[in-house]
C-alpha cells in the first residue's frame, strides 16, 4: 500500500506532463493531420465495411438476380421491370406521398403550436412537456397494437364512446376510404413529441432581447409571432420537415402493426409492398424495390434539404 | 397439480429454446462418438399451443423410448415469417436436426434435392398414401413423413341451425345461396367471413379447386405451363372470385367481417350465431379449446360449384424433414425420431396434441372414435371418391397476394373480374420469380 501510492503519484504526474506536452503540440499537429494514429480508425472502418459498405454494394448486385437464398441467377434488369409492372406500385406510391406529406405537415403545424404553448409560462409546464413527449418513447409496434384495439370498430373504446353519444362509429382501420388517414393520425400522435422538442429548442435559443425590443416598439403578440418567432425558428422547421418527411416516405412499422397494408391494398405504401415481396420469397425483387425506394427518397430529400438549408443561410 | 405440471413444461420449453439458441449460436457440433448419448434438436411447426405441445410431447415420449437420445425442442413463427426462417436456416447450414414444415409447393421451394436428406428407403415410406408421397417427393426421392392428419377445405356449417330450419346440404351454388337467404330470414348470419385474419379470405377460391379439377383434369398442368385457358379470369376457376363477390353483394355476411378473427368466427359458428363458414377443417382444434361442448354441432360439406357435383378439396398434412447438414449419429437418431412420429405412441400423441381434422395420410395411424363429427363428413367424400388435391400440391405457383385481392373482392372494393385479373398478374410474378419456363 505504502509503496504503491508514491508510484501512482509519479504516474499521475507523468500523465499530467504528457497531457501538457501534447496540448502544447496539438495546434501544430492538428493542422496537418488527425489527432489519432491511423490504427485508431481500424475498428470503425472494419465495422463500416462489414455492416454498411458490403451490404450496400451487394444489394445493388442482388437486385439484378433471381435470388432464392439457396442460389442466385443473374437476370439483368428483369426485377426492375417487374417491380415497375406491379399493379399495386402506382397506388402505393400515391399512398406514400399522401402519407408523408400529411404526417410531415401535421407534425410541423402541431409541433410548432405545442412548442409555442410549452415555452410560454403555463401552469404545469414540465408535466405537459412530458405528456407530449411520452408517445415518442413507446415502441411503434406497441402503439400500433394499442390503437388497433382502441379503434376496433365493434369492441374498441373509441367507438363505444362515440356510440354512447349517438355519433357514427366508423371502421377506422377497416374502412377502405379511412384506413390510410387513421394510420397517419396515429403516426402524428406518436411523432409530434419529437417535432415539439425540436421547435422548443429552437424557440428557447431565440435571444430575449429581440422580444424586448419589439415590445418597446409596440409590437403585439401576432406581430411578434410573425416577425420574430416564425422566421427565427426556420432552422428548427427545416429539421422537422426533413426528419418527418424521410420518416413518412419510408414508413412501415406502424402500417404493418395496424392494417398490414389493408383492407386489400388500400393502405399499402412502398415499404409495405417491398416487405410483402420479401415475405413471398422474392428476395431479388424486394432488393430491387429497396434500391428504388432509396433513389426515390434521395431524389425528394436532396433538393429539398438544399432549398431549406439555403434559406437558413440567407437568414 | 395439472397447472404446476404445465408451468414446469413451459419453463422446460423456454430452457430448451435458450439451450438450442446457444447451440445454434456456437454452430452445431458435428460427428460425436458413436453409441454414446446423442442430443438432437427438433424445430416445431409453429409457436401456437398445438404445435408446441405436439413437439414437446413427442420429445418426451421419444426420450422415454430411447433413453440415449435427447430431443431439444425449438419453436418458430408460423406463416410467411416461418417460411423465411426455415429457408434462412437451411441456406446457412444452421437447420435443426429434424424440422416440421409444409408439404406441397412450400416444400418444393426448399430445393429438397440439395438441402434435405432423402428418406426414400425408410421402412414407413410404403405406408404413406400416394397423394401424400407426391407432396413430399421430387423425381429423385422422398423426403418427409406426415406429422398430422390431412384436412379438407370447404364449408363448415352448424348442423343444429340446418336442422332447425329444415335445410339440407347444398349440391350446387344456387342451392347454397337459397339456403343462405333462408338462414338470413331466420335472423342468423348466413356466411361468416373473418378478414381480421387475412388468410381466411381465400377459401371460396382455394377450396373450389377440386371442382375446377373435376371439370378440367388438366387445369393444374396447363396453369403451370402458362396456357391461356387455365387462368383465374376465365371459367371454371373464375367462379371462386364471383362467389366471394356474390356473398358480399347479397348482404349474406356478418357485419364485422372486416375485423373478425378466425378464432372468434369459429365461436360464432359453434354457438349457432352464424351458420356457414368457408374454412379449412384443420382449425377444428380451436373449437375444442373454445367451445368443446359444441364441437359436434359443426359439420362439413364440399364447396358447391356452379354446375356439376361438388368435390372436396384435400390438403395434405405437414411433414418432418431432415436437412443435409445432419450427419453421423445425429442422422441415425433423427431418422429414428421421424419414424417414431407414426408409431403407435406417435399416433396417440398426434391425436391428443391436436384434434384429428380428417383422415391420416399413413396407414399406421387411425382416426379415433371420438374424433369431431365433421371428420365423418369428410370421410364420406373420400369413400365416394369425390375428392381432389388443393392446387398447392399440384403446381408450385401460388401468387402471394391472393388473400389481399380476395379481401378487396369480398369487401366490394373491386369486382370479381378485376380481382381475378389482378391475381393472374400476381401468379405471373410468382412464376417469373421461380424461374419457371414459359412465363
Amino acid at each position: 500500500m505504502s509503496t504503491a501510492s508514491p508510484a501512482t503519484a509519479r504516474q499521475a504526474a507523468d500523465i499530467i506532463t504528457e497531457v501538457g506536452a501534447s496540448e502544447k503540440n496539438r495546434p501544430r499537429k492538428s493542422r496537418m493531420r488527425s489527432h489519432y494514429p491511423t490504427w485508431f480508425f481500424i475498428p470503425a472502418i472494419v465495422l463500416y465495411v462489414i455492416f454498411f459498405a458490403i451490404p450496400t454494394v451487394s444489394s445493388f448486385y442482388f437486385s439484378l438476380t433471381r435470388w432464392s437464398l439457396f442460389d442466385s441467377q443473374f437476370i439483368g434488369f428483369a426485377n426492375y421491370v417487374q417491380f415497375f409492372q406491379d399493379p399495386q406500385l402506382y397506388t402505393s406510391f400515391i399512398h406514400t406521398l399522401i402519407y408523408a406529406v400529411l404526417t410531415s405537415g401535421a407534425k410541423v403545424i402541431l409541433g410548432f403550436l405545442l412548442a409555442l404553448l410549452l415555452t410560454s409560462p403555463v401552469v404545469g409546464r414540465g408535466y405537459l412537456r412530458a405528456v407530449v413527449f411520452f408517445p415518442v418513447l413507446l415502441s411503434t409496434i406497441g402503439v400500433g397494437i394499442l390503437w388497433k384495439s382502441l379503434l376496433d370498430p365493434f369492441h374498441g373504446m373509441v367507438n363505444a364512446v362515440l356510440g354512447f353519444f349517438g355519433l357514427p362509429q366508423p371502421g377506422w382501420f377497416t374502412d377502405p376510404n379511412l384506413a390510410l388517414y387513421t394510420i397517419a393520425g396515429v403516426d402524428i400522435w406518436k411523432g409530434v413529441g419529437i417535432a415539439t422538442l425540436i421547435f422548443m429548442a429552437g424557440m428557447v435559443a431565440i435571444p430575449t432581447e429581440y422580444y424586448e425590443a419589439a415590445r418597446i416598439d409596440g409590437a403585439g403578440g401576432w406581430n411578434i409571432l410573425r416577425r420574430i418567432t416564425i422566421p427565427l425558428s426556420r432552422g428548427a422547421t427545416a429539421t422537422v420537415i426533413i426528419l418527418s418527411l424521410i420518416g413518412g416516405l419510408r414508413s412501415f412499422d406502424i402500417i404493418w402493426a395496424t392494417t398490414g397494408g389493408g383492407p386489400g391494398f388500400t393502405s399499402d405504401v412502398l415499404a409495405s409492398v417491398i416487405y410483402k415481396q420479401y415475405q413471398a420469397g422474392f428476395y431479388g425483387l424486394s432488393t430491387a424495390g429497396n434500391v428504388v425506394l432509396f433513389l426515390v427518397v434521395t431524389l425528394i430529400m436532396v433538393p429539398l434539404s438544399y432549398v431549406l438549408n439555403r434559406k437558413q443561410v440567407e437568414l | 397439480m395439472f397447472s404446476r405440471r404445465t408451468t414446469t413444461r413451459v419453463v422446460a420449453t423456454l430452457g430448451g429454446i435458450a439451450i438450442a439458441a446457444l447451440a445454434l449460436a456456437g454452430c452445431s457440433s458435428s460427428g460425436g462418438n458413436s453409441n454414446g448419448p446423442v442430443t438432437i434438436s427438433l424445430l416445431a411447426a409453429g409457436n401456437d399451443p398445438a404445435s408446441t405441445k405436439f413437439a414437446n410431447d413427442l420429445s418426451t415420449a421419444f426420450h422415454k423410448a430411447n433413453p440415449k437420445i435427447t430431443v431439444k425442442v425449438e419453436t418458430r413463427p408460423g406463416g410467411t415469417d416461418g417460411d423465411n426462417l426455415v429457408k434462412t436456416r437451411l441456406s446457412t447450414g444452421d437447420m435443426n436436426d429434424v424440422f416440421l414444415y409444409n408439404s406441397g409447393s412450400l416444400f418444393q421451394a426448399l430445393h429438397p434435392d440439395s438441402q434435405l436428406q432423402p428418406l426414400t428407403d425408410e421402412s414407413w415410406v410404403k405406408d404413406i398414401t400416394d397423394d401424400f408421397k407426391k407432396s413430399v417427393s421430387t423425381s429423385k426421392g422422398t423426403y418427409g413423413a406426415p406429422t398430422a392428419t390431412s384436412f379438407n377445405g370447404g364449408i363448415m356449417y352448424n348442423k343444429k341451425v340446418y336442422e332447425k330450419l329444415g335445410l339440407s346440404v347444398p349440391k350446387t351454388w344456387s342451392e347454397f345461396i337459397s339456403n343462405s337467404e333462408k338462414i338470413k330470414a331466420a335472423g342468423i348470419v348466413p356466411v361468416i367471413q373473418s378478414y381480421g385474419d387475412t388468410w381466411t379470405s381465400q377459401l371460396f377460391v382455394l377450396a373450389d379447386f377440386a371442382n375446377v379439377n373435376a371439370t378440367d383434369p388438366k387445369w393444374a398442368d396447363d396453369y403451370t405451363a402458362n396456357k391461356s385457358n387455365a387462368k383465374y379470369s376465365k371459367q371454371p376457376a373464375l367462379e371462386g372470385f364471383t362467389h366471394t363477390q356474390e356473398v358480399f353483394d347479397k348482404g349474406l355476411m356478418n357485419k364485422d367481417y372486416a375485423s373478425l378473427t378466425n378464432v372468434n368466427a369459429l365461436k360464432m359458428l359453434a354457438t349457432g350465431e352464424g351458420a356457414q363458414y368457408p374454412m379449412i377443417t384443420a382449425v377444428i382444434s380451436n373449437v375444442l379449446q373454445s367451445n368443446p361442448d359444441q364441437i359436434n354441432d359443426i359439420g362439413y360439406f364440399a364447396m358447391p360449384a356452379d354446375s356439376g357435383e361438388p368435390h372436396a378439396t384435400v390438403w395434405e398434412p405437414a411433414a418432418a424433414y431432415i436437412p443435409k447438414t445432419t450427419t453421423g449419429d445425429k442422422l441415425a437418431a433423427a431418422k429414428k425420431l421421424v419414424a417414431f412420429i407414426n408409431s403407435p405412441t406417435g399416433c396417440d400423441i398426434q391425436n391428443s396434441a391436436g384434434t384429428p381434422a380428417g383422415p391420416f395420410a399413413i396407414s399406421t395411424c387411425t382416426v379415433p372414435d371420438n374424433a369431431p363429427a365433421l371428420v365423418k363428413d369428410e370421410l364420406k367424400y373420400q369413400d365416394d371418391k369425390k375428392t381432389g388435391l388443393a392446387l398447392e400440391f399440384l403446381s408450385p405457383i401460388k401468387g402471394p397476394n391472393l388473400e389481399k385481392i380476395l379481401i378487396q373482392v369480398g369487401s366490394g372494393i373491386s369486382t370479381a373480374q378485376q380481382g381475378a385479373g389482378l391475381y393472374d398478374q400476381d401468379v405471373k410474378a410468382q412464376a417469373q420469380q421461380l424461374g419457371i419456363k414459359g412465363w
